[in-house]
């Protein structure tokens, strides 16, 4: 009874997903639960989820980073430099050092100076703008396919692994069985859509991902069970008596927002490296305050990050994959506002109820009147997910208690 | 004494412009090109009269820009969609505008009304998201101007398409020739240069009634305090809700005359080619000129500068991206510096204060 009320509790995250699967079962839109799809989800969250955990590092020392979009950029364009110049992996780590460098700036700004964390935050981006722009043309002069806004191709490329056994890899040369596939086939209500699921997450998927997806479990480790990540949280909390303690509050800070841009600037390498292969101006498309969202969304926990960056990244990759699918979802959210609707008549919220059935009864509309959904409307998917989930998801959030607050030394703030 | 501090407030700009320009030639160096030459070059290049009169039309849209995010800074109130709500309302009161033909003055002030009705409507949405759903108006604005850019490419291909053009971008109807504003090259006896935007008149009278607004109203002085002491604002019977969303409104009104200047002037019409980045670039004049309204002309007048002479750089060759991160440079040292010294006056301030009280 107990575990049926905290699920009631969370209708919110499930009934959407149940109708999801439901409308998956409708030829038309049964791209909604593929492997195919889930694969590109998982590509398209992890950029937003290094960029989550980065924004978690930032705002666990208490300094809010609206300058995630800004380090995302300098890791495009280093790691496509660096992946031009040297290959692939080093591409990478290079990345990741453009975007570290722009965390320390955002750290000099917000700790040495004491600068407004969002003021702060806003010129790094368009800093990172102008610097990538800059470093673009002069880095490629005469160098075939690059322009001032793109750069040349990168060299080699981040390895692929398909699980053996479960999803069809390769153990040398010899091929194994696709077992989760062939589950994937049968289209057996739920079962197949989950098995799209972990196929999504077990084949062709790039060493850079599981690197990703490891840091999960390491930034947890590390900021809740080493000494560090004590030292990092108690800064976020409680400064001044940190300081007290004899925790050095200033490095810590430091740190926190350091590593924060070397994440950034790994999402944005990712972005290139495991992407398009090159640098492209504006290709970080606002990934960085959608990760910035999902940081919100995950209340500040690596493994809620991990969910949102997911929910955020399904979005993305419907738009991607399927404008079809994503015209499923218009009755998706028709029926969920219905339930809405039921859920404050049951209330007593009558206003609020008759506006979420007008919304229902329009989306409905809109459904049955079209077959699909304009591109331009597609495009912006991902977006306006964003908004919805952080409509329903804000309220119950544990902001770390000085977060956003500047802190002097000697000053008990 | 207020003089001496206030003094000491004017360094700042000026150690971060010495500072970016110190930094801008060490990359000139860097990259092997003469910096004093490439400064002579486009200061040159700046004063001619075609080039001031461009500077003055590129400044007058981002002076407003920058007035209507210092609407929100005032009460702390960071709205990064100004981008988004001025392409909204410029779009729609090009289409609306284009409609019908009423003599010059009304059918420009219609025309205005419609955009900023159109921008802080769109700038509402995100302080309804604050106020009720607790979402941190940056995000919202960000994502909000990514709907709006969607938005405007649907709308601009299907619903507000010029109809019947062989013309093949998507575009709204040209105007009528009442609804463009005239110049004011015979005014200025400037008749031999290109023309200098009639809108320059509204941007002054926009900086006026921002002073005006912000300084003199009970609205402004809520703005203020709400800025620079929260609580104490809401002890004094601020309610913070209702002013997140008045502010976010007034400052959305304010975007959406960011268009206009170059729809009135020069274009006419929205067509894809229509200037975006005003709004962003606004965020750097307001954080440069200090959310005051000579500040920010200063501002908008020294970006549009470094803008335009940046020109002649390519046919130099000299990267003309230079200038972008020039721009970037002053505004990030010049918020770093503005910190400095605020913290140096308060200091300086407390140091009086002790030394009246020991006397």
């Amino acid at each position: 009874m107990k575990i049926f009320k905290s699920l009631t509790k969370r209708y919110i995250v499930f009934t959407p997903i149940l109708l999801v699967l439901v409308v998956a079962q409708v030829e038309t839109y049964s791209q909604l639960t593929t492997s195919g799809t889930f694969g590109a989800a998982v590509r398209l969250a992890i950029p937003i989820l290094l960029a989550g955990l980065g924004g978690l590092y930032s705002e666990k020392t208490g300094v809010v980073n609206i300058g995630l979009e800004g380090m995302m950029i300098m890791g495009t364009w280093f790691g496509a430099w660096g992946g031009f110049t040297f290959g692939a992996w080093q591409g990478v780590f290079i990345g990741m050092l453009g975007g570290a460098l722009f965390g320390l700036i955002h750290a000099i700004a917000t700790v040495s100076f004491q600068v407004d964390h969002i003021v702060s935050g806003v010129a790094i981006n368009i800093l990172a703008a102008g610097v990538a722009r800059f470093l673009n043309v002069i880095a490629y002069e005469g160098v075939a396919f690059a322009s001032s806004t793109a750069s040349p191709r990168i060299q080699g490329d981040i390895g692929i692994f398909t699980m053996p056994f479960l999803a069809g890899g390769k153990i040398g040369e010899t091929v194994t069985p696709n077992l989760i596939g062939r589950v994937e086939d049968l289209n057996i209500f739920l079962v197949s859509d989950f098995a799209g699921l972990m196929l999504g997450f077990l084949s062709n998927i790039s060493y850079l991902t599981l690197f990703a997806l490891i840091l999960v479990p390491v930034s947890f480790l590390v900021l809740w069970f080493t000494p560090l990540g004590l030292q990092m949280r108690s800064v976020g909390e409680y400064p001044a008596g940190a300081e007290s303690l004899g925790v050095n509050v200033y490095l810590m800070k430091y740190i926190g927002v350091t590593i924060s841009g070397a994440l950034s600037g790994l999402a944005g390498s990712y972005l290139v490296v495991a992407g398009t292969g090159t640098y492209l101006e504006g290709q970080t498309g606002g990934r960085g305050f959608i990760g910035l969202a999902s940081m919100l969304f995950g209340n500040y926990k690596p493994f809620g990050i991990l969910m949102g960056s997911g929910l955020f990244g399904f979005a993305d990759a419907l738009q991607l994959r399927s404008p079809q699918a994503v015209h499923g979802l218009l009755i998706v959210i028709s029926i969920f506002l219905l339930v809405l609707t039921f859920k404050a008549i049951f209330e007593k919220k009558y206003k609020a109820s008759v506006v979420s059935f007008l919304l229902s009864a329009a989306f409905l509309i809109w459904f049955v009147n079209s077959t699909s959904i304009p591109n331009q409307f597609v495009y912006f998917t991902p977006h306006i997910t964003t908004l919805i989930v952080l409509s329903f998801a804000n309220q119950r959030i544990k902001l770390p208690e000085k977060n956003g607050v500047p802190y002097k030394k000697g000053e008990l703030n | 004494m207020k003089m001496r501090f206030r003094l000491v407030s004017v360094s700042a700009p000026i150690i971060a412009l010495t500072i970016s320009f110190g930094l801008s030639s060490l990359i000139l160096l860097i990259i092997g090109k003469d910096p004093y030459e490439t400064f002579k070059i486009m200061f040159e290049y700046g004063i001619r009269g075609k080039s001031i009169v461009s500077i003055i039309n590129r400044s007058i849209p981002l002076y407003i820009s920058a007035i209507a995010v210092a609407v929100g800074f005032k009460m702390g109130l960071f709205n990064i969609g100004v981008e988004g709500q001025y392409l909204m309302g410029s779009l729609v009161a090009a289409y609306i505008g284009a409609q019908f033909s009423i003599i010059t003055p009304l059918h420009i002030l219609f025309i205005i009304i419609v955009a900023v009705a159109t921008s802080s409507l769109w700038a509402a949405i995100a302080g309804y998201l604050k106020v009720e759903k607790g979402i941190h108006e940056v995000i919202s604005t960000i994502m909000l101007n990514y709907i709006g850019t969607g938005l405007i490419a649907y709308s601009l291909t299907t619903i507000f398409d010029e109809p019947n053009s062989n013309y093949d971008l998507p575009r709204t109807k040209e105007l009528p020739e009442t609804g463009k504003m005239p110049p004011l090259n015979k005014f200025f006896n400037i008749e031999d240069l290109q023309d200098l935007h009639g809108f320059l008149v509204i941007a002054v009278l926009v900086g006026i009634f921002y002073y005006w607004l912000v300084w003199k109203t009970t609205l402004g002085f809520d703005l203020r305090i709400t800025g620079s002491n929260p609580i104490a604002a809401k002890f004094s019977g601020i309610n913070p809700n209702k002013l997140v969303v008045i502010a976010m409104i007034t400052s959305g009104g304010f975007a959406g005359l960011v268009g206009l200047g170059p729809l009135l002037g020069y274009f006419h019409r929205y067509t894809i080619d229509f200037p975006t980045g005003l709004g962003f670039a606004g965020i750097g004049v307001a954080l440069l000129g200090r959310n005051h309204p000579f500040g920010m002309a200063v501002g908008a007048l020294l970006f549009a500068f470094l803008q335009r002479s940046a020109q002649i750089l390519d046919l130099n060759d000299v990267p003309k991206e230079i200038e972008q991160m020039m721009q970037a440079f002053i505004l990030l040292i010049v918020v770093v510096f503005y910190e400095v010294i605020r913290r140096f006056i308060v200091k300086q301030q407390v140091k009086d204060a002790s030394k009246r009280s020991d006397e």
